[in-house]
């Protein structure tokens, strides 16, 4: 940049009296869901700072389930209040969208955070040690494993209720990831989830290295992922000439061709616009757990404490389908015939390798994580469509698939021996003998997994199937389907373990868990049945949500 | 709106499924009354739907419409026609005595934990496997009838898992592996049938807009809804593949032989004499209906598969050691036989299959069954360790080789007249096919009498030599079954009156007319 060019700068700022700024216009109202979860966490915080350690576990518990409830029912108020149809517009100068997908999915983050949050506060699985409950997660973060501190804090019945704030947190980043309207905002609210994710990885009570390790791994390749992203935001802003999501878009499509004298020389390159593009893409698709993309989700699934596993194979995936649907519908619609292939590809991919890798998983929470990609893949099959029945089943299976995850792995917790949670398969053996009711629920959840008519899974396979086969995707229909025949196998593999198999002698004991995790449970199986035999009332609340705002 | 009897009838066993498993864990006994009272009803109302059918009526009667999920195109509709009516009679009659033969198979051996239930479930998920069968007989909904048809493998399943022989001979644990790795293999290949399905489901979606099988059938008669010739066949295929697999056809037969012989015998008779049915029920109804010109296209590969698996399961059962094998291997030549009446595209040949669904669900049932009281008097499925069982228990020995009659038809008997309609019907229009088939027949009298004469006569081996005779329960089961057989063999006219109208209409649908005789042509 020239001197001249700094010279005037200085001189046009100059001439700018100050008072001339206008106070930034912020839609309290509109925003209340994701401003009510984060002024929740500041109070965690604060409760972390102020309230004796004793009452602390309440506090937190009683915040987080007060918070994300008027949150959801601030995302209720909004939605019937038409912001997400008629009413639908971009609030906080042009940063957050509100519009149907928002809302939806910030609904779903929302109750998935709930039930989320019963299964982190469960302190009746592992017996009490030195007279104080323990919940699934260490004693003191900060002490080294196995040392003489981590003893004397576990003595003291430390309780590592920064979980809650933590969990808060990720769930205001979430609610902002697939509603931000421009790239910046999509960065911080990146960030925002990722950094409690990552520490609540390290926090599991049981077998810590293992979590800590799940923990620097998740940091290290998000870290990249970020750095990949923030590249990508680099190089579309070198193109357009904006963060915007609207302007950006114009760009694309032709209709804006001036923005900033200062960036003539590179906007309108579409080297800059397609290597930006897919570099966002990228760091979205790792958030997704998209095959080749994916290589941290079994390690990090594996080690992370199971209730937080649960949360994080939901919600974040929620989250960042959201994000890559807005970014994809909204921002490079006009580019749809170079990304569609693409997209394409990595559909085929990761539904072919979830469903493969998986059958050779001899670890429970492994083999979820495998499941877990697989189920990516379908969902990319709907994002595929590129139609506003695509949008609308994806929604739909994000739901679906939420809670059918919380449960599955609430009922992880739960199956236990002198090591804790028991998570290797050989242990499942006979469960179904000896626990006849979990064995029966989880069953049901797998079978959900598998997609077998009568379970919320099959309805949100029927939907993006059918989305994408309407947008002109039949051939990755058929792959869809093929691969859920591949993955129907390690499903049953289960199943044939937990009722056909002779239980060992020393096989693990079912834990009785107190009614937070059954309450998660519960909702799972309500949920999965429900959208399996009656999802029209449901159907119809994404169908009136597959609209973005621009 | 009146009394919805459809709903009703598949409704009712799934109320005694639950009901039934929810009796508590010591209250044995009275989960097996409560499981033999819903079949009964479900018996009763089957009846009323038989006698509420006007055969000469509409195509569907006793519809029922509601709204489900709009957002699919999906709507809760439900009509039968005579051919389903047979069926859900068929299904509703065999279902008390399928329970009635599994009586003791689910006592647990020893009460280990007070929360192990495994005779609730076993008669819990008959029961489900009956409620999803009807169902499946009754809808006219593409969507609602694939969901049922997916579903009830799960019932299925566990009941072939879950539930073995008692006497299996070997060890236990080999035992409990063939018979998870039968159970496995039967989800597995009906699962890949059912998901090739969906994508074709999907496809139909795509094209036609709807899930109704009248309005699609409708637009498709009168050319309103065009299908390219390609996509029809590709339909079709995704369908006749599902309903292949389901029947079982040459070469996707494989797991019926393996299913059987480690289920209990009640339980391959719900297999092979209900659930399997369903399988060529839907080509009947879907294929033909659906993809009629795509239907005619695919007839001469159908038609040879068909006559392969009539030769080759009957090949294969003359050389089986294995009893339920054996069994099971004259199904898959049965269901070959069932495929070629539907596919010979005359109006003899479907009702005969139609019949033949019937006859060969009673047949197989009384052959079975009998087979199951016998096995477990002597622990072993292998045909070497019996011989000479007449003579110490000789209406056992009666009954079996009255069932065992049943299956090679002989004439006076059931499938003899369905048989017989078939091969009429497949000679009107492809002799050469029918001559073949007829070896089906020769070689089905060759396998079931070589049975009869190696378990039943000749000297009378010691270890059978204290066999007691059919018990009153086993009577109960059997007798009926045997009275049914005689009676429909001497008198099926009402069985034809119920099926033929349905038959004309199908044959319309495929715009099929019966060929001709030669001399009234020439005139």
């Amino acid at each position: 940049m020239s001197a001249t060019a700094v010279h005037n700068l200085w001189t046009m700022a100059a001439a700018d009296p100050i008072d001339k700024i206008d106070a930034p216009k912020i839609e309290y109202g509109q925003l209340a869901p994701t401003l009510i979860v984060i002024g929740a966490a500041v109070i965690g915080v604060l409760i972390e700072a102020f309230v004796p350690r004793k009452s602390r576990y309440y506090a937190q518990l009683f915040v987080s389930v007060v918070a994300l409830a008027a949150a959801f029912a601030a995302v209720v108020a909004l939605a019937s209040g038409g912001y997400g149809t008629t009413k639908a517009r971009i609030a906080a100068m042009g940063a957050i969208a509100v519009d149907g997908p928002a809302l939806f999915l910030q609904g779903t983050i929302l109750l998935a955070g709930l039930v989320a949050i019963f299964t982190f506060a469960e302190r009746r699985l592992d017996p009490e040690a030195h007279g104080n409950r323990i919940d699934s997660f260490v004693a003191q973060a900060g002490a080294v494993p196995g040392s003489p501190g981590e003893q004397a804090a576990t003595k003291a019945g430390f309780t590592t209720t920064e979980v809650f704030p933590l969990a808060l947190f990720a769930i205001g980043g979430m609610l902002v990831f697939p509603s931000a309207n421009d790239l910046l905002t999509l960065f911080i609210a990146l960030e925002v989830f990722s950094l409690p994710l990552y520490l609540l990885c390290a926090l599991a009570r049981r077998k810590r290295l293992m979590s800590q390790e799940a923990a620097v791994k998740y940091f290290l390749l998000g870290a990249f992922a970020s750095a990949f992203t923030l590249f990508g935001i680099a190089l579309i802003y070198g193109y357009a000439g904006s963060v915007s999501y609207g302007t950006i878009a114009k760009v694309v499509d032709g209709t804006l061709t001036t923005v900033d004298p200062a960036l003539a020389g590179t906007m309108g390159n579409d080297a800059l616009l397609l290597i930006g593009a897919a570099m966002i893409v990228m760091g979205l698709l790792f958030k997704v757990g998209a095959v080749p993309f994916h290589m941290w989700t079994p390690d990090v699934y594996q080690g992370a404490p199971t209730p937080v596993t649960g949360f994080m194979a939901a919600a974040t995936k929620v989250a960042a389908f959201g994000a890559l649907l807005r970014l994809l519908y909204v921002v490079l619609p006009g580019l749809r015939w170079d990304w569609r292939p693409v997209m394409w590809g990595i559909a085929v991919i990761t539904m072919l390798g979830g469903a493969i890798v998986a059958i050779t998983q001899t670890d429970i929470k492994r083999l979820l994580a495998y499941s877990s990609i697989a189920h990516a893949g379908f969902i990319l099959a709907g994002v595929v469509a590129t139609t506003e029945e695509g949008v609308s089943s994806v929604l739909f299976y994000l739901g679906a698939y939420s809670f059918v995850t919380i449960g599955a792995f609430a009922v992880v917790t739960l199956v236990r021996d002198a090591g804790g949670e028991a998570t290797h398969l050989s242990k499942w053996a006979g469960l179904g003998r000896r626990s006849p009711l979990v064995a029966a629920v989880f069953a049901v959840f797998l079978l959900a997994f598998a997609g077998i008519p009568l379970t919320s899974g099959f309805s949100g396979k029927f939907a993006v199937f059918k989305a994408a086969a309407e947008g002109g995707a039949g051939a990755l229909v058929v792959v869809g389907v093929l691969s859920s025949a591949i993955a129907a196998f390690f499903y049953i593999r289960v199943i044939v373990l937990m009722f056909f198999s002779e239980p060992k002698a020393d096989g693990p004991t079912v834990a009785v868990p107190s009614p937070l995790t059954m309450t998660a449970i519960g909702v799972g199986v309500a949920v999965t049945l429900v959208l399996g035999v009656a999802p029209q009332y449901f159907l119809d609340l994404a169908g009136q949500a597959g609209v973005f705002v621009r | 709106m009146s009394f919805p009897l459809l709903t009703a009838t598949a409704a009712l066993p799934a109320v005694g499924a639950i009901a039934t498993a929810a009796v508590p864990a010591a209250r044995r006994a009275a989960a097996k009354w409560l499981a033999l009272f819903f079949s009964l009803a479900t018996l009763v109302l089957a009846v009323v739907v038989l006698v509420r059918f006007d055969p000469d009526g509409d195509r569907y009667q006793l519809t029922e419409s509601r709204a489900w999920i709009a957002d699919f195109g999906v709507r809760y509709e439900l009509g039968v026609d005579g051919i389903g009516v047979a069926l859900i009679a068929l299904t509703a009659l065999l279902i008390p005595f399928i329970i009635l033969a599994g009586w003791h198979d689910a006592d647990p051996l020893e009460t280990k934990s007070s929360r192990w239930r495994p005779t609730q479930g076993f008669f819990a998920l008959i029961l489900a496997v009956e409620a999803m069968v009807i169902i499946s007989f009754e809808a006219t909904d593409v969507f609602l009838f694939y969901i049922f048809f997916e579903a009830m493998l799960i019932p299925m399943y566990f009941l072939i898992g879950g539930f073995g022989d008692r006497a299996h001979a070997g060890s236990d644990e080999k035992a409990s592996a063939q018979r998870s790795y039968a159970a496995v293999k039967f989800l597995l290949y009906n699962l890949v049938g059912g998901l090739i399905m969906l994508a074709a489901v999907i496809g139909l979606y795509v094209v036609a807009g709807n899930f109704s099988l009248q309005e699609i059938a409708e637009a498709r008669a009168n050319g309103s809804l065009d299908m390219a010739t390609n996509t029809e066949r590709l339909l079709f295929l995704g369908f006749f593949f599902a309903f292949a697999v389901k029947a079982p056809l040459w070469p996707l037969h494989t797991w019926l032989p393996n299913a059987m012989g480690e289920a209990t015998a009640p339980v391959a008779v719900l297999i092979t004499a209900v659930v399997d049915k369903v399988g060529t029920f839907a080509m009947l109804r879907f294929c033909l209906q659906l993809f009629p010109e795509a239907s005619k296209w695919a007839t001469p590969v159908i038609l040879v598969l068909a006559l392969i698996s009539i030769i080759y399961g009957a090949l294969l059962a003359v050389g089986q050691r294995d009893i339920k094998r054996l069994v099971a291997y004259a199904s898959i030549s049965h269901f070959g036989f069932i495929i070629l009446g539907i596919f010979a595209m005359t109006s003899q040949g479907q009702s005969g299959a139609t019949l033949y669904m019937v006859n060969h669900g009673l047949s197989t049932a009384a052959l079975m069954l009998v087979a199951g009281f016998l096995i477990s008097r002597r622990g072993s499925r292998l045909i070497a360790d019996y011989g000479g069982v007449q003579k110490v228990a000789p209406v056992l020995a009666g009954t079996f080789l009255v069932g065992g009659l049943a299956t090679l038809s002989l004439p006076g008997l059931a499938p003899f007249v369905s048989e017989f309609l078939v091969l009429v019907g497949v000679f009107a229009r492809y002799p050469a096919v029918g001559i073949i088939a007829t070896l089906g027949i020769v070689l089905a009298a060759l396998y079931t009498l070589v049975l009869y004469q190696r378990t039943m006569t000749g000297p009378v081996k010691p270890e059978v030599s204290a066999m007691p005779d059919l018990r009153v329960r086993e009577l109960a089961v059997v007798a009926p079954l045997i009275a049914l057989l005689i009676g429909l063999g001497v008198y099926p006219k009402p069985l034809t009156e119920l099926v033929n109208p349905a038959v004309k209409h199908t044959m319309s649908d495929v715009q099929k007319k019966d060929p001709q005789p030669e001399v009234e042509a020439a005139k």
